[in-house]
């Protein structure tokens, strides 16, 4: 496949292997932000090919992991009322909230169905004017366009029977908020190409300033991934703090207008709660004031349950590059993607899903703590 | 969740600004793919497609760059 396969050269990942291994000259922790780099990652062992010397930590940008509890819950009930029709991206069916998870609720006779896009349910709500299709709108930069449009196209065509659940997040104030931790050890970041595909990154550029840290654009292939690291590393053994493009097929700085435009105009940034991270100022985006009947929360006022989080799982430290998978008792044991204790576990691209895919018998922690018996899965 | 694949334009089709849309050929797999925020989109140009939405056009020119960059930076470096 053209702009996949040349990116996945062996020959040149070994070089860039190389190349890292002749530049570092002290130990450097860098995180990637993104749930789909860390996929990539982890399944072509590019971690295994740096020197001992680097870390590299696995960040927030998983949309699965980090839609709260609460929203899950909100998205059954109303998924379980009559005359609805759920329409959910199709990783987001085995997340727990509090009270189960989409896929339960299916089970039990809910309309729950998988779209690939947004607009996938506007067309559904079209076909169906007797039923009230709902979308839910999760995702980061790169997925808020889509639901944009489909927002757009409604309004447009006077759609009725099309409303959604929005809990779409933006990864700057992430970066952020990691950063102003006192508990963080990160030095560099990878930013998510695709994120910044859509949004440029000059909203990074004050983010290096402020806090003396590279980042650097980084695609998903093997070779893009080693470039990014790469290029960071090489940042920090400068002694440089500044936002490099390894991405540039794809991104420039502005980048899409079009698509920033229609963001803008059908949605509001607001704040919004992390899964595992607590609340996070201007991190989320909400329906705009003129769009506020396509609110579905709203339209159906539906009853969650009280907010319980499972209390064996470590995945809120993991989002923030504090622990990995390994350092978790539970995982592989009580915790699995079939019946997963947190987020990190669920979404193929949580850290804890990707190492147990490709690391399950990989070492594991030498010392563990005595804890308590995991509570079963939801 | 931000998997976005590169595929080739193989038709544009009209409809209004928000519904612009064209076939995308993903090695073989044909797909409907809309364009409206990819709006300079050529045939035969290939296109980064995310949720069903063209959301950049890929430059040939800079991912033979970043190809060839190690190449470039090496004689530079050892020097």
């Amino acid at each position: 496949m053209k702009y996949v396969d040349e990116f996945r050269d062996h020959t040149l990942i070994r070089r860039y292997a190389d190349r890292i291994a002749s530049v570092v000259t002290r130990p450097w922790t860098i995180m990637e932000i993104c749930g789909g780099q860390t996929h990539s990652i982890v399944r072509h062992g590019l971690d295994r090919l740096l020197p001992d010397q680097v870390t590299l930590l696995h960040g927030p940008g998983c949309p699965v992991c980090v839609t709260p509890a609460e929203i899950i819950d909100t998205a059954i009930a109303i998924a379980a009322l009559p005359d609805v029709i759920f329409c959910s991206f199709g990783d987001m069916l085995r997340v727990p909230g509090n009270g189960g998870s989409l896929l339960a609720a299916k089970a039990r006779g809910a309309d729950v169905r998988i779209v690939y896009s947004p607009l996938d349910a506007l067309e559904l709500a079209r076909r169906t004017p007797g039923r009230d299709v709902v979308f839910f709108a999760i995702g980061f930069e790169t997925t808020a366009p889509a639901t944009a449009m489909a927002v757009a196209q409604a309004e447009q065509d006077g759609i009725m029977n099309f409303t959604l659940l929005v809990s779409h997040v933006l990864v700057p104030p992430a970066i952020e908020a990691l950063l102003v931790d006192a508990q963080n050890t990160v030095q560099g970041f990878l930013a998510a190409g695709h994120v910044c595909t859509v949004m440029g990154y000059w909203e990074y550029e004050p983010i290096a300033r402020r806090f003396a840290v590279p980042i650097v654009v980084t695609g998903f292939e093997p070779v893009d991934l080693m470039q990014g690291i790469y290029l960071c590393l090489r940042q920090l053994e400068g002694g440089r703090h500044e936002v490099e493009n390894a991405y540039s097929r794809s991104v420039r700085r502005e980048g899409n207008r079009v698509a920033q435009d229609l963001m803008q105009k059908v949605f509001t940034v607001q704040p919004q709660s992390w899964r595992g991270i607590g609340e996070i100022a201007r991190s989320g985006l909400g329906l705009a004031g003129a769009y506020a009947r396509f609110d579905a929360a709203a339209k159906f006022h539906p009853a969650t349950p009280l907010a319980v989080e499972a209390g064996a799982c470590i995945s809120g430290e993991i989002l923030r590059g504090l622990k990995k998978p390994h350092d978790c008792p539970s995982f592989g044991k009580h915790c699995t993607p079939e019946s997963p204790l947190g987020a990190t576990m669920v979404s193929s691209e949580g850290a804890c899903a990707a190492y147990f895919r490709y690391r399950r018998h990989a070492t594991a922690p030498t010392v563990r703590a005595a804890m308590p018996v995991a509570r079963a899965a939801s | 969740m931000c998997l976005a694949i590169p595929g080739q334009v193989l038709s544009l089709e009209g409809g209004n600004a928000l519904m612009r849309s064209g076939r995308v050929s993903f090695a073989g797999i044909v797909k409907l793919v809309n364009f409206a925020y990819v709006p300079e989109v050529k045939l035969g140009n290939y296109v980064l497609v995310h949720a069903g939405f063209g959301i950049a056009i890929v430059d040939e020119d800079e991912a033979l760059k970043t190809l060839a960059y190690l190449a470039e930076i090496e004689p530079e470096e050892l020097s």
